[in-house]
């Protein structure tokens, strides 16, 4: 039989504790974790299940099941860009192609050198000035193509 | 003994999400900058927005006469304001003089969003000064059964797209059996299209508490949960804060103002999964699971979270209840027309010349709405389809404008008002590229539950692909309206159930562009 205690992976054990007990505490707790290194590491997930009484399937399932969840780190930076109606009535498709042939990712991809996460979202809420994108958390309207290009430039000068 | 120092003159600036968007904080900046340069005491207070977002940055002036705006402010206009003097409410080729004056809002019914762009958001002092927390003052006083009726007598019908009485929700939450209930506010705001909620999140994030604190009295819950989308952090930062400020003072917690009843509010934040809109999947996700959509029998107002009685609203319908009882019922209800009372909050968005909030009561036209508000197209090409009620919402022509926005009107129509996102699109739109986005959202979102949804967006969207490739279009638009149907009838949930409304509408509306030759030569777009 598997032993069911490997130990809990030193970051985790802080999280697990501040989450334990509340209810439907699944989500918070991943959030915490993918918060804290940027990901939500496959091999915590036993310890993640153990702490809540839940199988490792159910762990899994969830993660997979929301796309904010991530099980690889993301790149340096994170460029979303807004695809929903508003934001394609004013041109998104054309900034997506073009953030696509920048970074030569498609949209979900990370680039090889690490440096761009490059995601697509159905809505940003800021529809009052599509086209819209989100980078680095910090949103960004009426977009056209000079000032995306501005932005990677920008983004790919930091660290 | 120094000089009394100066007063210092208050200058407003949005911080709401889409003026950041383009450029507030950088204005803001500039401005606290500029005003040290010259030794000008300015103090600057950063507010909501008042959903004017073709002016944003908009910055408003506190003068004796009254506010004074000026926009859409840029960095670089920042010192020739100064120069022209703005701070006194001076001329200057961006300025609007007063907001309230402004043709966009004059003739709107602000009631809900009467303080959006106004007070500061994490500020319970602004929030009481302009008439917060009276409602539930009055609510204290009141017996479950007298706040049900209120909310029934209003009229009020939810806001987040499906307009179900939310008054019968109430009472069926009310008066369902078990010592714990709940009470959960829907912030999953995913429709492209809207923004409402997120500005009141934003803007005035005390009316939603209040309103769920007023809920939760009327059908006996004590504890609250909003789930908030991952997409909206500054929403998040503002709500939580604002949680915790009333808590401070006694608004949230064990003995709310003094009354010896409990109510506590967390926030849950989604994670980027749009059918958790869907009330039923939203639940299972505050419970910790994949978001899949429960079938219903039974209601979540009987077995909800935790399998515990549920009052599940959208923000604004919460939102609004302070206002009912603050204006009380018969008042709110003498906005509207037929079965649609009240307020609504309209949001133009897409290809539109002044996209923004417009609160008006039922009954405007659609036309009204998209040319006197929205000012036809941001290009000033012809407005060629205008998506109304978000992505799963019909793809109205033209020939619909004439339409009186109110639910059963839409309905008759074949399209629905559902939250009132609007989003516009000019004559360059390819409708059948916008069908086939449809199913392909569709695809990406479905929860996979129900076979109607998982596989005939996917059928549907290869189908259309088809057709735009050049293929057979007959053969493949009659497999298109079949599968449509049946996920329109078969489905567990709306998403599946209404993908069939943008898909049919664009068909219907639209038939040209589906034919081969119509759509050579048309530029590609959406």
């Amino acid at each position: 039989m598997e032993t069911r205690d490997r130990g809990v992976p030193g970051p985790l054990a802080p999280l697990l504790e501040a989450h334990r007990g509340r209810p439907g505490a699944l989500l918070p707790l991943l959030h915490a974790v993918q918060e804290a290194v940027g990901y939500v590491p496959p091999a915590w997930v036993p310890s993640i299940a153990e702490a809540l009484d839940l199988s490792r399937a159910e762990v899994h399932g969830v993660i997979r099941f929301y796309p904010h969840f991530r099980q690889t780190p993301a790149g340096a930076h994170r460029v979303v860009l807004c695809r929903g109606e508003s934001c394609l009535a004013r041109g998104a498709e054309a900034l997506i192609a073009q953030a696509e042939q920048r970074l030569g990712v498609p949209l979900g991809g990370d680039t090889p050198d690490g440096r761009f996460s490059l995601e697509g979202v159905y809505c940003l809420g800021l529809c009052g000035c599509s086209p819209a994108a989100m980078l680095d958390g910090q949103v960004h309207g009426r977009l056209t193509p000079q000032r995306l290009d501005a932005l990677l430039a920008t983004a790919q000068e930091r660290p | 003994m120094n000089p009394p120092r100066e007063t210092p003159t208050v200058v407003y600036v949005p911080r709401d999400a889409a003026a950041l968007a383009v450029g507030a904080d950088v204005v803001a900046g500039a401005i606290h900058a500029e005003a040290a340069r010259r030794a000008l005491p300015v103090q600057i207070k950063r507010t909501g927005s008042r959903g004017l977002f073709w002016l944003e940055p908009l910055v408003e002036v506190a003068t004796p006469q009254g506010r004074i705006a000026y926009g859409p402010v840029q960095p670089e206009d920042v010192p020739d304001l100064f120069t022209a003097g703005f701070l006194s409410g001076a001329s200057h080729p961006l300025r609007l003089g007063s907001p309230e004056a402004l043709p966009y809002l004059q003739g709107q019914d602000r009631l809900l969003h009467a303080r959006l762009g106004v007070i500061e958001p994490d500020r319970v002092d602004d929030y009481l000064a302009t008439g917060g927390y009276r409602a539930l003052e009055q609510a204290l006083a009141l017996e479950p059964p007298e706040l049900v009726a209120q909310v029934q007598r209003s009229g009020l019908r939810g806001r987040g797209g499906a307009a179900f009485p939310a008054g019968i929700k109430w009472d069926t939450v009310r008066r369902a059996p078990g010592p714990t209930k709940y009470v959960v506010c829907n912030a999953d705001e995913g429709d492209s299209g809207t923004f409402a909620d997120r500005m009141v999140l934003e803007g005035d994030p005390f009316s939603l508490i209040e309103g769920m604190t007023i809920a939760a009295l009327a059908v006996g819950a004590t504890q609250g949960y909003v789930y908030l989308r991952v997409e909206y952090p500054h929403a998040y930062r503002t709500l939580t804060a604002a949680i915790e400020l009333a808590r401070a003072r006694g608004y949230l917690g064990p003995d709310v103002c003094g009354s010896g009843r409990a109510f506590e509010l967390e926030v849950r934040v989604g994670a980027g999964a749009y059918v958790c809109g869907e009330e039923t999947a939203l639940l299972e996700s505050l419970e910790g699971k994949r978001g899949l959509v429960r079938a219903k029998p039974p209601l979540p107002a009987l077995a909800g979270l935790f399998g515990r009685p549920t009052l599940v609203h959208n923000v604004l319908t919460l939102a609004t209840v302070p206002v009912i009882l603050a204006e009380g019922a018969e008042a709110y209800r003498d906005y509207g027309c037929g079965n649609s009372r009240g307020t609504l909050s309209l949001q133009l968005a897409g290809n539109v010349r002044r996209p923004g909030l417009v609160e008006k009561a039922f009954g405007m036209s659609l036309g009204e709405l998209l040319y006197d508000y929205g000012g036809g197209t941001a290009s000033g090409r012809p407005i060629r389809a205008v998506q109304v009620g978000g992505p799963l919402g019909a793809y109205l022509s033209p020939s619909h404008f004439d339409l009186p926005l109110d639910y059963e009107t839409f309905a008759a129509a074949g399209a629905m008002l559902g939250h009132g996102g609007i989003v516009v699109f000019d004559d360059t739109v390819d409708m059948a590229r916008m069908a086939r986005h449809a199913f392909a959202f569709c695809a990406d979102e479905s929860c996979g539950k129900c076979t109607p949804c998982r596989i005939g967006s996917v059928r549907g969207r290869e189908a259309l692909e088809r057709v735009l490739a050049g293929g057979p279009v007959e053969a493949e638009l009659a497999l298109v309206r079949e599968l449509a149907a049946t996920m329109r009838d078969a489905s567990l949930c709306a998403l599946g159930g209404m993908t069939a409304y943008p898909v049919l509408s664009a068909l219907e509306h639209f038939p040209e562009d589906f034919t081969a030759r119509a759509r050579s030569g048309r530029p590609v777009q959406g």
